[in-house]
């Protein structure tokens, strides 16, 4: 891996098994055999696709839905393991691809943050010194000793983009995370974002908004149907994508 | 990746997920108790019900003739308990944590592990159950109950690689839950925790299967330490640390080819 680069992608390919239906039960596996049924049909999410992000970049991911934009990011972050091919990174990585995964809405806020800071890997006593200002951030001080399930979905959203972006992590990966929350606490959020920008992050952005692209990216790729299309200047590639449809 | 690369990884995620191995054991036993009363003495009372409604079933009508029934009964079911909610829990761990395991990376044999250790605590406070029942019955423990820790540890690794195998299978196969509720049952009865091993000695067949059973090996030390002040000798801590480890490393090798596709099925 060479060190100016913070994610390498080399042919990456994903396969999955999509069985017509889904069986999820012994007997069911079991007859499917017996009648000779059992089919897979091999749907191709990623296909062969290669690309470098350097240290620093502000990388977009633009495709229709189904292009591979949320699979890429999920190889990347290391929840999906490549069919082929290989993926190197460089850093921690702090995914943005749900917020407040791992919230037990039984609990409430106060518990709740230690627990989904030990999700990303982060110490008991590194959260003690980080809970004021994620409490500061989310602006929910006077119910952190509600239950969560008593929460409503822009508060859970608030606590969950602020334990996330506690750390300036080595990689961020945003995926359509911007979408949440009042357009104050949105621009809150985009501001956390630039500051990362301006630090040493490097950014990674799945987004449907082609303006948030443009105005935020350096580079962009465009995946389409698993493949990768077009990558380079995030201006150009967002022009083509736009125009796709009118030449 | 090589495998030394491996290894070096598995290390550095078991210290950087240490905290949220305790904040998800931490939680299952706050959503456990949580709005209940009586909260945790729930954990010593629940084995004292028991323990009395076995004792008068088997003890009185069916007339078990096992000296101390109570303290006989109460002491293997603890250790034989733990095993059993150790592994069921640990079953359905994954699907469990599909939430997060499909939205974040973590290493995902923390959700089987996590749930061996809630058993384990659940354990600590069912003991405060057997020691009064012990002493209730006059049967004081001496020395050798400092050794109890052993045979814990020792069940703790069976019950952890046994629950990795379920958990992964589970992924796949569901129809494995409903199953082991059956196998379990099956289970407890081939494991002398209500009868005393006299009782199948003369049957060959039956003799022979218990003796195949781990947990036979783990009650009986068990036993042997808390109430009969017998120190265990060298062979019976390498059986029993055999079974354990040969569970752990199936186990471990299990998971560890399964998990990879988990994400496809949950």
């Amino acid at each position: 891996m060479k060190s100016e680069n913070a994610v390498e992608l080399r042919d990456i390919e994903m396969h999955f098994n999509m069985s017509k239906e889904k069986f999820d039960s012994l007997k069911e596996l079991f007859l499917r055999f017996v009648t000779r049924r059992l089919m897979f049909e091999d749907f191709i999410a990623l296909n062969k696709v290669s690309f470098d992000i350097p240290k620093g970049d502000v990388f977009g991911i633009v495709g229709l839905n189904g292009s591979g934009k949320s699979t890429i990011l999920k190889i990347i972050s290391g929840i999906l393991t490549p069919t082929k091919g290989k993926v190197e990174t460089d850093g921690t990585i702090a995914p943005l691809i749900e917020l407040g995964a791992g919230f037990d809405l039984d609990l409430t806020a106060r518990e709740n943050i230690y627990l989904n800071g030990s999700v990303l890997g982060y110490s008991k006593k590194f959260m003690d010194e980080k809970f004021d200002d994620i409490v500061e951030f989310s602006e929910l001080r006077e119910f952190l000793d509600t239950p969560m399930k008593n929460y409503s979905s822009g508060m859970v959203a608030r606590i969950g983009f602020a334990i996330a972006t506690i750390t300036k992590p080595d990689i961020l990966i945003v995926d359509e995370i911007l979408a949440v929350g009042d357009f104050k606490f949105q621009e809150k959020c985009e501001q956390r974002i630039n500051s990362m920008i301006n630090g040493d992050t490097t950014v990674i952005i799945v987004s449907h908004s082609i303006d948030q692209i443009e105005r935020l990216c350096k580079h962009c790729a465009w995946l389409e149907k698993g493949k990768l299309k077009m990558i380079g200047d995030a201006k150009e590639v967002c022009n083509a994508y736009k125009n796709q449809g009118t030449n | 990746m090589n495998n030394k690369k491996g290894m070096k990884k598995i290390f550095e995620d078991m210290k950087k997920f240490s905290p949220l191995l305790i904040n998800l054991t931490s939680r299952d036993f706050k959503v456990k108790y949580r709005r209940s009363v009586l909260g945790v003495l729930w954990s010593v009372l629940n084995p004292l019900f028991t323990m009395l409604v076995i004792t008068q079933v088997f003890g009185h009508l069916l007339k078990v003739s096992v000296p101390n029934f109570a303290t006989y009964y109460i002491v293997g079911w603890s250790i034989w308990n733990f095993f059993s909610e150790a592994t069921s829990l640990s079953m359905g761990s994954i699907l469990g944590g599909a939430s997060l395991i499909k939205k974040v990376y973590m290493p995902k044999y923390i959700f089987p592990l996590e749930k061996c250790l809630f058993a384990l605590i659940n354990l600590a406070f069912s003991l405060i159950a057997v020691i009064a029942v012990m002493l209730i019955q006059g049967v004081y423990p001496t020395w050798t109950a400092l050794l109890a820790p052993l045979p814990i540890l020792y069940c703790f690794v069976f019950s952890v690689g046994f629950g990795l195998i379920l958990s992964a299978m589970t992924v796949y196969f569901r129809d494995i839950q409903h199953l082991y509720s059956v196998l379990l049952t099956v289970w407890m009865y081939l494991t002398p925790v209500i009868y005393p091993v006299s009782l199948i000695e003369d049957n060959a067949f039956m003799n022979t299967v218990v003796h195949l059973n781990p947990l036979f090996y783990y009650v009986d030390y068990f036993r042997n330490v808390m109430m009969y002040g017998v120190v265990p000798s060298l062979v019976d801590n390498l059986v029993c640390i055999g079974i354990a480890v040969i569970s752990l490393v199936i186990g471990g090798f299990v998971f560890s080819k399964a998990q990879k596709k988990f994400i496809l099925h949950i």
